[in-house]
């Protein structure tokens, strides 16, 4: 079984790494387009400001290379500024297009005049279910438990039901968390939110492995 | 309302875990990979490792620990002392950790802030300032781990950095560090009121009494604990089972 983790400039890598590697998975970290094609499992990592992120995956020539990937439906892990890229835009620094794997925006967390409401959201917070969670990266994991985030931006999906989970930060819901066929998202960090993190990294390895045996 | 962060604070000497008084009379408490993983385990939501004489001698020697650390804990990781450079930052993460925490270079070169969050966003910017109480409800910066006067006044330089493009505040007492007698209360209601980053309350916590004090009278987002954890005076357990008793939403 052979999953990449994309390598495009953006972040922290190697906290990722170690997370599978605390699993027992290996990744390769690469930017390579036949690793990523051939891959049985990909995942987007990504920290940092999204007009930045896009413009490091065109100039490595990845935008199309994912969206192939994604378009035979194989398993992709989005995290954090990865998962906000499926989507179709970002308003980000004036408007920057996605990868538009996944329908829908990316849009400023609203922020209130209230002191303990501030941006970016860094905190520890609760993910609640918007959808069936069985057979999905968050299949086990308790309604409510806590992920750690770190994020001004907030991913919009256009259908309702790609919403695996919601946050509640300040007066808004958002989602953090989703899914489009073997297309999962989440805006909170699994390899920094603790085992419950390292189970979701879990569940994702099982996804890879029965996609790879059908 | 947000959940309220409880850090394990390691400060860092020729690889072991000290801790002093006022920031100074560092004494070995033990070895930060042991000590990081076993708060890690008990459910410390996030750990900041602090190289205690790195601005002072001019080095930056953390990358090793961090590594190694970053192996076994699964929670986000800062880094901070003798953060110089862009390549400084990128080595940190590379190491992996999630932020920086800075305070010599950005007194030297307050730009540093504004082109590091540019380059890293501002989550991982950490501004690191280490007050001095010099009158009442007035503050001085301090730099090279408390050991360098600036004359800079802590309020304004707070909002400077908050201005210049920092994620957070990481505010450390060096009147209380140490001494267990519980967080600048003062010093921290100032700070709070006039940024709107997330502020790190570090310095003065023995026990959970002192946290919750502090939550209850001021915008703090986070509490740093050494002495603590370190000579074992409460568990992060009922640290936090505490916090929670009184209102005060803590990661379980």
């Amino acid at each position: 079984m052979k999953i990449v983790v994309v390598d495009y400039d953006m972040g922290n890598v190697r906290s990722i790494l170690n997370a599978f590697e605390h699993i027992g998975i290996t990744p390769i970290l690469s930017r390579d387009k036949d690793e990523i094609l051939k891959a049985d499992g990909v995942v987007l990592p990504g920290v940092g400001a999204f007009a930045h992120g896009m413009k490091n995956l065109h100039m490595y020539g990845l935008v199309e290379v994912l969206q192939a990937y994604a378009k035979r439906d194989k398993p992709l892990l989005g995290i954090c500024l990865g998962m906000q890229m499926l989507l179709e835009e970002s308003e980000e620094f004036g408007v920057t297009q996605g990868l538009g794997i996944v329908e829908g925006k990316v849009v400023k967390l609203p922020s209130e005049d209230n002191e303990s409401e501030k941006l970016p959201h860094v905190s520890w917070n609760e993910i609640v279910s918007n959808s069936v969670w069985d057979h999905t990266i968050l299949q086990g994991v308790s309604e409510r438990v806590d992920m750690y985030f770190v994020h001004s931006y907030m991913a919009i999906p256009k259908e309702n039901d790609t919403i695996l989970s919601t946050t509640q930060y300040a007066k808004s819901q958002f989602c953090s968390s989703l899914k489009k066929g073997n297309i999962y998202g989440c805006q909170f960090h699994p390899e920094k939110s603790g085992e419950i993190g390292l189970k979701i990294l879990k569940n994702f390895v099982t996804i890879v492995k029965e996609t790879k045996d059908v | 309302m947000k959940k309220i962060r409880v850090i394990a604070r390691l400060d860092i000497k020729n690889e072991f875990v000290i801790k002093g008084i006022h920031l100074e009379g560092l004494r070995k408490v033990g070895n930060p990979n042991i000590l990081a993983k076993k708060y890690y385990e008990e459910g410390i939501d996030e750990i900041i490792f602090m190289d205690a004489v790195a601005a002072y001698y001019d080095r930056n020697s953390l990358s090793e620990i961090i590594e190694r650390a970053c192996r076994d804990v699964f929670i986000p990781i800062t880094v901070g002392g003798g953060i110089r450079t862009i390549e400084d930052i990128q080595k940190a993460l590379n190491s992996g950790a999630d932020k920086v925490a800075i305070n010599t270079q950005a007194i030297h070169r307050p730009e540093f802030i504004t082109e590091a969050s540019e380059v890293f966003g501002s989550q991982c910017i950490v501004s690191s300032i280490v007050a001095k109480q010099i009158a009442e409800n007035s503050w001085e910066a301090y730099i090279d781990n408390g050991r360098e006067p600036t004359g800079i006044d802590v309020l304004e330089w707070a909002k400077k950095v908050e201005s210049l493009g920092a994620g957070e505040i990481m505010l450390t007492s060096i009147d209380k560090e140490g001494t267990k007698k519980g967080f600048d209360l003062a010093l921290n209601q100032a700070v709070s009121s006039i940024v709107s980053i997330p502020i790190i309350a570090s310095g003065g916590m023995k026990c959970s009494r002192d946290a919750i004090v502090l939550l209850e009278n001021s915008q703090i987002d986070a509490v740093a604990m050494a002495s603590t954890l370190h000579y074992k005076l409460e568990t992060i357990e009922a640290i936090k089972h505490q916090l929670s008793e009184n209102n005060i939403k803590v990661r379980v």
